[in-house]
């Protein structure tokens, strides 16, 4: 939740991380070196993720062996033009915590991305203009006031239903939906400053 | 198909985050899978989970995992073909639990005008997902809701205070929000429908709004 940790990755970001979209077309050519790269950056943070989200150590490890059996096997499917390598790995990892921890079916947003897939037009503009967006979403998440991060943070982060976070942070839930519309208003505001 | 009522941006996030419950996220799916521009929002919604799971403080990893996973993929077979999305008349995610077509919903009529497909669900939720068909004409009587209530129009048209509500259209709407939709002339207005709980109505109300709310 301190803003310290996003600022330090947005300075961080050219310097030591390998780019990530190349990795991908790596692995999508079945390439295993690429494919340990990603791991050893993402799995500790999946993990991270399902223990946040108040999985046991066993199960997080669990979870983490099978969204990285899903991003080998689907790794063709990643569209650069679609989103960043984090947000494609954080929606793999939320389905199969849908899954796993809230055991519910996560099958709806299989059926919406199998029809992106479909739909898929990649377009070049989008494409030059996704490590510019991953910068914009880093912004957006530095300038966000703490008691909107605080709550984007409770449902991406510790999978609290939004009920419960009102709960916990004793507001009354139209407070949490109202905090929740800013977020993404400021969000959307920053995306689209690159057109 | 325009659409002129999308998601909340709260429902978004929610969608993003997976903190829908099974009848609230058929709902939410189905207008997606109708909808460009909330598919592209949702993308947005994404990126945030995506920049918390960049950023966040890593865990220690079971030092055996890699070699687990390699060890795994070495072993995998060769990715299957993806499977021909299923054709018909319903979005997939709709069509998952009512079949391809609007012309096969086994109704059961509730009262005049009115019938409805209730939607079993996989788990036990305090949610409900049904599906009314209400003749040309017919008013709802005006009520707000138990809890917050999702309508999405697949077929005719109704209007409220709030507008026209077309094929496509999502009625995304908070508990206190009280509305009287009158279903337009000529067609039957065919939609699907998450509430949050059942509605607790007593007496004469109860019995008129029993139909519209659930089970
Ligand atoms: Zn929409």
């Amino acid at each position: 939740m301190a803003p310290s940790a996003v600022q330090v990755r947005t300075l961080e970001r050219y310097d030591g991380d390998p780019d990530f979209t190349a990795l991908m077309s790596r692995i999508s050519e079945r390439d295993r070196d690429a494919f340990e790269t990603l791991f050893v950056h993402f799995g500790p943070r999946v993990k991270a993720l399902m223990l946040k989200s108040g999985a046991e150590h066993s199960v997080a490890e669990d979870i983490v062996q099978d969204v990285f059996m899903s991003v080998w096997r689907k790794a063709d499917y990643y569209a650069p033009e679609r989103g960043a390598v984090s947000t494609w790995i954080y929606s793999i990892a939320r389905n199969a915590r849908i899954d796993r921890l809230r055991r519910q079916s996560s099958k709806p947003y299989d059926d919406i991305s199998e029809m992106e897939i479909e739909a898929s037009d990649p377009d070049a503009e989008e494409e030059l203009a996704l490590v510019q967006r991953a910068d914009k979403v880093a912004e957006a998440m530095v300038e966000l006031p703490d008691e909107q991060r605080q709550i984007i943070e409770l449902a991406y982060m510790h999978d609290l239903p939004q009920s419960e976070i009102a709960t916990r942070l004793s507001l009354p839930l139209g407070t949490v939906k109202s905090r929740m519309r800013l977020a993404y208003a400021k969000l959307k505001q920053k995306l689209e400053e690159i057109r | 198909m325009t659409i002129a009522h999308h998601l909340d941006d709260a429902t978004l996030m929610r969608y993003a985050s997976g903190d829908l419950d099974e009848a609230f996220l058929v709902v939410v799916a189905t207008h997606l899978a109708m909808c460009e521009q909330c598919r592209k929002a949702v993308r947005y919604a994404e990126e945030l989970g995506g920049e918390m799971l960049f950023a966040c403080e890593p865990a220690d990893m079971n030092p055996a995992a890699l070699n687990t996973l390699l060890n795994r993929i070495d072993a995998d077979e060769p990715a299957l073909a993806r499977q021909e999305a299923v054709r018909g008349d319903l979005p997939a995610p709709l069509a998952r639990k009512v079949g391809q077509s609007l012309e096969n919903i086994a109704w059961r009529r509730v009262a005049p005008g009115v019938k409805r497909h209730v939607i079993e669900m996989d788990n036990s939720t305090s949610s409900s997902l049904y599906m009314l068909w209400i003749a040309p004409g017919v008013a709802v009587p005006e009520h707000g809701h138990g809890g917050s209530e999702m309508t999405l129009i697949l077929s005719g048209a109704y209007r409220d205070d709030l507008g026209r509500f077309g094929p496509g259209d999502v009625a995304d709407l908070d508990e206190h929000v009280e509305h009287q939709p009158r279903v337009e002339d000529g067609a039957p207005c065919i939609c699907l429908i998450a509430t949050e709980t059942r509605a607790r109505f007593s007496g004469l109300i109860g019995r008129l709004m029993q139909p519209f709310v659930g089970i």
